[in-house]
């Protein structure tokens, strides 16, 4: 149905809609994310959540204590190599369908701690992420803007079809491997699967 | 306080056998310490914690330091004979420093408000003879401290209560904060390459250039 005959129908008071788009509506609006801070990102998301810049008019107030309830896991802070295998498996206990948002200089790359021994360079080396946030630390404004783009992009997923949504394809992963703690580094060091460097342009 | 000699005259007199050296430092901080031997290390702590006019009941601070073996060259004037003419030559002297683990203690008085006095002790290498005895019998703050300096350092403290790594997970065996330690080889992406990081991520495309 095109958009001009729609908008005729609505002003004879007809509403027509899509199954689709009020799965996506209904999904992008209540996305519940996992209560889960790493490091001085987390003080800005717990801010975003309070009274002053209120996440919740986006529908996620509720930060669920457990990821067996939680759709958004924000990885507000810096991944050690220690905490990275327990945010694998945080991340392999939620349900589909799930999003990651990487807040954070840290989450993203590593940061300012990018050449150190023990922080892991960028969660996207071993879950897929959906929206990531520069900043160090984000202004919860930024947290909101991620929140916004990332509900952009739920509302634009395809039910059917080849494009359709992750969580849609029985032959997508949903879980990804737990790395191991090796005698020098984490084991394997990156999931080729999801993560290969960028190509650098000069 | 007393000054460091002082104390160092005191604790000799107390303990018997006690080897202390006092270490000079010539930063603008001028604040030297008490290398004490591992032997006595535990009576000469004691000591120091219960002399009723010291009174250092609190360990601030205890951290390593790692001394890899290294070649110091010295020069000095040496007077020498040239054609009958007595002359001042520059001389090289090159001294070999062996290598060695320091654990730095940093103990105050709570109860008399001074300090801070400075204990080192030193392992006699860093490969196998890296055993000191731990001091957190007496101070119980150094226990963490410890384990993070047996963690990142590899000192092994004899009599510490749980001697395990703290920082690094179990599995680890490296000790990062030593000078020789070499980081996993994880140089994929550095869109910014600049310093030494520019030998690395080149070090690390040759690698995968010939796999």
């Amino acid at each position: 149905m095109d958009q001009g005959l729609r908008s005729e129908l609505q002003k004879q008071g007809v509403f027509t809609t899509t199954l689709e788009e009020v799965y996506n509506w209904g999904r992008a609006n209540s996305v519940w994310p996992l209560t889960f801070g790493l490091a001085c990102c987390a003080i800005e998301m717990i801010a975003a959540s309070m009274s002053r810049f209120d996440l919740a008019r986006f529908g996620a107030e509720v930060f669920r204590p457990s990821p067996r309830q939680a759709d958004l896991m924000i990885v507000a802070g810096t991944v050690t190599k220690k905490m990275a295998p327990l945010v694998v498996r945080l991340y392999n206990q939620m349900p589909e369908p799930k999003y990651v948002i990487a807040m954070g200089a840290c989450a993203i790359s590593g940061g300012p701690f990018k050449q150190g021994y023990n922080v892991l360079k960028g969660i996207d080396r071993y879950v897929p992420v959906d929206v990531v946030i520069p900043g160090c630390p984000p202004r919860p404004e930024a947290l909101i803007h991620a929140f916004m783009t990332l509900q952009e992009k739920i509302e634009q997923q395809k039910l059917t079809g080849p494009h359709r949504a992750r969580h849609l394809d029985p032959d997508a992963p949903s879980e990804f491997p737990v790395p191991v703690y090796g005698e020098h580094d984490l084991v394997p060091p990156k999931n080729p699967q999801i993560w290969q460097p960028p190509v650098v342009q000069r | 306080m007393e000054t460091l000699e002082q104390i160092k005259s005191r604790v000799e007199a107390a303990v018997a056998g006690a080897q202390l050296t006092v270490v000079p430092n010539d930063s603008p901080v001028a604040q030297p310490s008490l290398l004490v031997d591992n032997a006595h290390a535990v009576a000469v702590a004691g000591f120091l914690r219960d002399d009723p006019e010291l009174q250092l009941d609190y360990c601030s601070n205890m951290t390593g330091v790692d001394w890899p073996e290294a070649e110091l060259t010295e020069k000095i004037k040496v007077k020498q004979v040239v054609d009958g003419v007595e002359k001042e030559v520059e001389e090289v002297k090159k001294t070999l420093r062996p290598g060695c683990l320091e654990a730095v203690y940093h103990l105050y008085s709570m109860a008399k408000k001074h300090g801070p006095v400075i204990l080192r002790l030193r392992t006699e290498n860093r490969a196998d003879k890296n055993h000191l005895p731990s001091l957190t019998p007496l101070w119980r703050g150094c226990e963490f401290q410890e384990r993070e300096a047996y963690d990142l350092f590899g000192i092994v403290f004899d009599g510490h209560p749980d001697l395990r790594r703290i920082l690094m997970w179990d599995e680890f065996k490296d000790h990062p904060m030593r000078k020789d330690y070499v980081e996993p080889d994880d140089y994929e992406y550095e869109p910014t390459p600049h310093d030494e990081l520019v030998e690395k991520v080149k070090a690390h495309q040759a690698k995968e250039a010939s796999v």
